[in-house]
Order: C-alpha cells, then sequence, then structure tokens
C-alpha cells in the first residue's frame, strides 16, 4: 500500500505547477500507469481522494489512465500489446521481442480553470 | 480551461535522489544490490551467509530495512562489517532519501559492495530506484511457484533471481521447474540462481554471481578512463 506516498507526490506536482498559474484553480490532474507499474488505479484514486477531501484540493480529480505492456520485434518492427505474457511477435512469430512500455508511473496533464 | 502538459514521472523528486546515488556509486566503484522479497523468503539469511563467506578485510557493508526493530542489523553486525538499520516506522518500502540519509558520513571511497535489505513486501519496493546496479528478488519453496505471475512489476524489474531453501524441496510441493517457467515468461532474460542458506547448496553460485557483476563494474571503470 505505498499508493498513498504516490498520490502525495501527484499532489507535491500539482502544487509546484499551480505555482506557475497564479489565480488558475486546478481541477483535474491526469497520470499515466503502466500495468507492470506495481500502482493499484484504485487504491490510488482512493488515497488522492482521502488527500484532497475537506482541502482547499477538494475539487481537483485525479484521471488514472492504464498503460498496457508493449513489446517490439526487432525482427520485424511489429509493435504489439503483451496478453497473459505471450511475448512471440503474432505477426512473423520471433521468440524474442524487447519492452517498449508498460512500467509507466507519469503525470500526463494538468487542468486549470483560468481566473 | 487550460491544460497544461506535465510530461514527468510521479516519482522524479525519488529519481532525482537515485540517479545522484548512482553517480556516487559509479564513481567510488561500489557496486550496489538491492534485495526484495515477501518477508520470510530469506533475505537476512542470504545475507549471513553472504557476509560470513567473505574474508576479512572485504570492502562490504549492509543497509537493511524494516518497518520496526533493528532485530536484521543485530544479526548482520555479528560478522564484522559495518551494517546500518533504516527503521521505516511504518512505510513498506524503502526510498532514495532513506538510503540518501543512511549513508551519511559513511565513506563510499571504503567500500567495494553495498547489499541493501529492503522492507519484506513484493509490490511496493518495486516502485522505488535506490541507485543500485541491479535489484535481486528472492523467493522461497515455501511459497507459491506462481509469485512471479502475482507480482510481475518486481520479477520483471529485477536482474536476478534467488530461489532460497532448496533443501525443504522433499517436503513442500512447490515446483521448480513451473517456477522458473514463471520467472521467464514474466522476465525472459532473468538469471536464476538456486541456494539453501540452511545447508550452503548452491551459495558458491550466488556469490560468483556477484563476483561477476563487481568485475563488471570495474571493467566499466577502466574502459571509461579517457
Amino acid at each position: 500500500m505505498h499508493e498513498l506516498g504516490i498520490a502525495n507526490s501527484v499532489l507535491e506536482a500539482v502544487r509546484a505547477e499551480a505555482q506557475r498559474h497564479p489565480g488558475a484553480l486546478p481541477v483535474k490532474v491526469s497520470v499515466r500507469v503502466g500495468e507492470l507499474a506495481g500502482v493499484d488505479p484504485d487504491a490510488l484514486t482512493f488515497s488522492f481522494e482521502a488527500l484532497t477531501s475537506g482541502t482547499e484540493w477538494a475539487r481537483l480529480a485525479l484521471e488514472v489512465e492504464t498503460c498496457p505492456r508493449l513489446h517490439h520485434c526487432p525482427a520485424c518492427g511489429n509493435t504489439f500489446r503483451v496478453v497473459d505474457y505471450q511475448f512471440a511477435c503474432p505477426a512473423c512469430g520471433a521468440p524474442r521481442t524487447e519492452c517498449v512500455s508498460g512500467d509507466e508511473l507519469e503525470l500526463a496533464y494538468l487542468e486549470m480553470e483560468e481566473p | 480551461m487550460n491544460r497544461v502538459p506535465m510530461e514527468k514521472k510521479v516519482l522524479s523528486e525519488n529519481d532525482r535522489i537515485a540517479g545522484q546515488l548512482r553517480e556516487r556509486f559509479g564513481e567510488n566503484e561500489v557496486l550496489c544490490v538491492n534485495l526484495i522479497s515477501s518477508p520470510g523468503a530469506g533475505k537476512t539469511s542470504l545475507l549471513e551467509r553472504t557476509l560470513e563467506g567473505f574474508p576479512r578485510g572485504e570492502r562490504v557493508a549492509v543497509l537493511t530495512g524494516d518497518i520496526q526493530t533493528d532485530n536484521d542489523a543485530a544479526r548482520l553486525a555479528r560478522f564484522g562489517f559495518p551494517v546500518r538499520q533504516i527503521t521505516t516506522g511504518g512505510t513498506c518500502h524503502l526510498d532514495a532519501r532513506m538510503v540518501e540519509r543512511a549513508l551519511e558520513g559513511w565513506p563510499l571511497e571504503d567500500l567495494d559492495l553495498l547489499l541493501i535489505e529492503n522492507v519484506g513486501n513484493l509490490v511496493c519496493p518495486a516502485s522505488y530506484d535506490l541507485g543500485e546496479a541491479a535489484k535481486i528478488v528472492v523467493l522461497s519453496t515455501a511459497e507459491g511457484e506462481d509469485k512471479p505471475l502475482k507480482y510481475p512489476s518486481i520479477f520483471f524489474k529485477s536482474a536476478l533471481l534467488v530461489l532460497n531453501k532448496i533443501d525443504l524441496l522433499p517436503y513442500v510441493p512447490f515446483d521448480m521447474a513451473k517456477a522458473r517457467e514463471n520467472a521467464r515468461r514474466v522476465h525472459p532474460d532473468m538469471e536464476i540462481v538456486e541456494v539453501s542458506c540452511a545447508t550452503g547448496a548452491g551459495l558458491a553460485v550466488w556469490q560468483q554471481w556477484l563476483q561477476k557483476r563487481r568485475n563488471a563494474m570495474a571493467a566499466e571503470m577502466i574502459v571509461g578512463i579517457p
């Protein structure tokens, strides 16, 4: 259950960004969470709500975009989503492919209401 | 409505500190490894046997993390090498700042190897870079062979899987072939060693793995000198 700490890091990033836009009201922050990141989107959302409710950030919504594990095939150049740990390239059958995404834990954007 | 892109990592502050640590380890030629497992898989036992196998004067030190108690530091200090306990006070993982603080006043130039024992947990430690050269995951035969499939993140991010407690294989339903297959399903290039901290079986292979990484680091430093 480290999602509370991660939710707090998200909130700190929002605070820092908001300081650069005086008077604007942050209303939505979006984060990308890969399926290999080891972060549970529901627990993250729950933690974020616990941190913000009843505070000046109560109107700030969290959007979690989950990112699938994608592999790239060096043999044929195909990029595909890995399902059930099947790493062989579905296009050409090459057994060895490389993981190119799926462990994201990134801030995507912040939406603010202008003053 | 104004939408501002925030293209950065959520744990960028942790990653910044981890990056500084990695740089310091590199400058001082210290191989740092981060041991992760569920509680009871045998991280501390593996470290005990590792320290026991080193000659006196080996330039090795240990940081050991726990939520409460300094029991592990006491167990590990018996071998005469420097050991520091990080008590997280409830936090379920180590982060880079905890490591940075624990290293304060510790001359890294006196070390070749830093072993970090994370808090017993297969989930949260996977998210936190500590500046280590490699994460190592320990799985014991008293657990299920499907752990790699249940906790893919840590098996994906670890360079080495240490399968511990192989002396128990006659008494437990653990399927070793299946465990290895599951680990490689999540992480096809994963290196695997089988050990028993009780009998000492396989420990030489584990020591060789560490030595290989230390040699690789030293070779990299030589190549790096212009």
